[in-house]
């Protein structure tokens, strides 16, 4: 079967800066990626290129084999490429469930015919559902704009969700949230997703969350991909604990002597 | 406001209100018709409000299919007020569309100058025809209905008080029915985040476009129904002054619902009837004044007095 995503030698500069360099990964299927580096690394130029929110400078990407370089998020989305949001983009001044309810009408009829409801019964159902799935349900009319971060984050992710993804990417799913929240709000996440037989690729800072829920791990570092590699391994890798986790490595020079 | 008390009004109150209102005395009926042939262009307006666009150039619309009325009828054998009307929504409606597809592109501050540009433009080449009768306008011609000549000049603006109220009903449902749909509930989420618009896999620039294209349709139809009542049209309906002032009736109103548009509309015409008449020198520090109390203490419109009324106390504003 061919991989879900496909990137060959995918550049991105912006001037003189290089943020993604020559990159080449092929994810298959089923997969959960986590993706690690640290500020500036191109995680997250990485996913804004795939989900057509820039435009590579050079090479291709490929998803299911067709080639979608250069496709907008409209497109993107449409295929079942969707994500959420370091910063949960949501709409402020409508509720949780109002905020599901548009993604879901949007994700069922592309908006379209003008005159249908948006809140049919089985959709508000359905959407209901969602929440509940997402552990959110009790902040159903709480308007977006004073949601708790996790929350926020939470319905960032559902929302995306409902478009019936093939491809979901996570940008920095647990950032902002407490130490507490963060393992519930992946397990709430992933089983979801886990459920729909979505692939997943997450941008994560935190190795315990990376450690315990990522298949495979790609590690960037000044736009490249540095490793590429199953969790245990990737973490151990000499150049990802220097570069992205930020460890001094203290070399035994006694053997020189 | 409750999705039942919105449907009662609606349904029930806003067509007696209407009916009611093809009774007045028949200094009345004349100022019922332009309210709410104006009252139709903010609902335009409105529509464009809600995703946080304003038109500064809506008399664009509102001109263009006065004139079209006016113009119509000197080429093709042509006098029934409702073909004329129509004719002249479909018309505006297709100079919003191929407007629209630079408008749609842009946002804030420069929709609407850009909006104003186009009405300018309009203006300008209205003024320089001569055979349009430059900035003196023209004589609209007497229209029928179905084939009905009133004799009566009284009767005859009767009828067209009572298409005018059924044209506006007719666009009040609709643009209801638009708002309650997948496609008008991306208003307020165009507003809020077009980011998120596009990352759920629509083009807002589409919804903007369609906004726009009825927003224009609606004008026309408007100025359509305006120039039959004045029997005249001339430049000064596309003037940016004339524009100004549907922006002004929007905010007077607020956009909470769709009855609000013409519940300003008349409100205005009345407060601007009244103020000329008893003021004739200071009018304009009256509606000035006026419009200065509602942003100060009315910030949802006049129509947050009955969702007030209505239910004691609200929520966070989401109207404007």
């Amino acid at each position: 079967m061919a991989p879900i995503l496909r990137a060959e030698n995918l550049n991105k500069t912006f001037g003189a800066v290089t943020a993604a360099d020559d990159i080449n990964v092929a994810i298959e299927p089923g997969e959960v990626i986590g993706v690690i580096g640290s500020n500036g690394a191109g995680k997250t130029t990485f996913v804004n290129m795939v989900t057509g929110y820039l435009t590579p400078s050079s090479g291709k990407l490929y998803f299911y084999d067709r080639d979608i370089t250069g496709f907008d998020p409209k497109h993107a989305t449409e295929l079942g490429i969707c994500r959420s949001f370091q910063i949960p983009q949501l709409f402020a001044t409508a509720t949780t469930f109002e905020n599901l309810l548009i993604a879901m009408g949007v994700a069922e009829t592309g908006a379209m015919p003008f005159w249908q409801p948006l809140a049919e019964t089985d959709r508000v159902a359905r959407c209901e559902e969602v929440l509940k799935r997402y552990q959110i349900f009790e902040y159903r009319d709480q308007y977006a704009q004073t949601l708790p971060q996790g929350v926020r984050k939470l319905l960032d992710i559902a929302m995306a969700s409902v478009h019936d993804p093939k491809l979901l990417m996570l940008d920095e799913p647990t950032s902002g949230v407490t130490a507490a929240e963060k393992f519930s709000i992946m397990d709430i996440v992933v089983t979801a997703l886990r459920e729909q037989n979505v692939t997943i690729l997450f941008v994560e800072h935190d190795m315990e969350i990376v450690a315990k829920y990522a298949t495979r791990v790609l590690a960037f570092y000044d736009g490249r991909i540095i490793a590429d590699e199953a969790p245990e391994e990737a973490l151990r890798d000499k150049q990802v604990r220097e570069f992205v986790i930020g460890e001094t490595l203290h070399l035994d020079t006694t053997a020189e002597h | 406001m409750s999705a039942t008390a919105s449907n009662i009004l609606l349904y029930i109150i806003a067509p007696l209100a209407l009916a009611i209102g093809a009774f007045l005395p028949d200094w009345a009926i004349f100022l019922g018709i332009v309210s709410l042939a104006k009252g139709l262009v903010v609902l335009g307006l409105m529509l464009l409000w809600r995703s946080g666009l304003v038109s500064f150039g809506q008399g664009l619309f509102y001109g263009a299919g006065a004139y079209m009325v006016g113009v119509l009828p000197q080429y093709v054998p042509i006098s029934d007020a409702i073909l004329l009307v129509v004719l002249a929504a479909i018309g505006t409606g297709l100079l919003a569309f191929l407007v629209g597809f630079l408008l749609r592109r842009y946002r804030e501050i420069f929709f609407a100058m850009l909006c104003m540009a186009f009405s300018m433009i309009f203006y300008g080449v209205l003024v320089k025809s001569e055979s349009l009768g430059s900035t003196d306008g023209f004589n609209v011609v007497q229209t029928t209905y179905l084939g009905y000549v009133p004799a009566d000049p009284q009767e005859m603006q009767r009828i067209l008080y009572i298409l005018t109220a059924l044209v506006a009903w007719a666009a009040c449902l609709f643009v209801n029915r638009y708002l309650n749909s997948t496609m008008g509930s991306l208003s307020r989420a165009i507003r809020d985040n077009e980011l998120r618009v596009e990352y759920l896999g629509f083009d807002p620039r589409h919804a903007v476009h369609f906004k726009f294209v009825v927003a224009g349709l609606l004008a026309g139809a408007g100025g359509a129904l305006a120039a039959i009542a004045i029997g005249h049209v001339d430049p000064e309906m596309v003037w940016w002054i004339q524009s100004g002032e549907f922006v002004f009736v929007t905010i007077l109103s607020g956009v909470g619902n769709v009855l609000a548009p013409l519940l300003g509309s008349v409100v205005f015409e009345i407060l601007r009837t009244f103020a000329i008449q008893y003021a004739p020198n200071a009018w304009q520090f009256v509606v000035g004044g006026c419009l200065l109390a509602v942003i100060m203490f009315l910030p949802g419109g006049l129509w947050s007095l009955i969702e007030r009324s209505r239910e004691g106390e609200h929520g966070p504003d989401t109207s404007r």
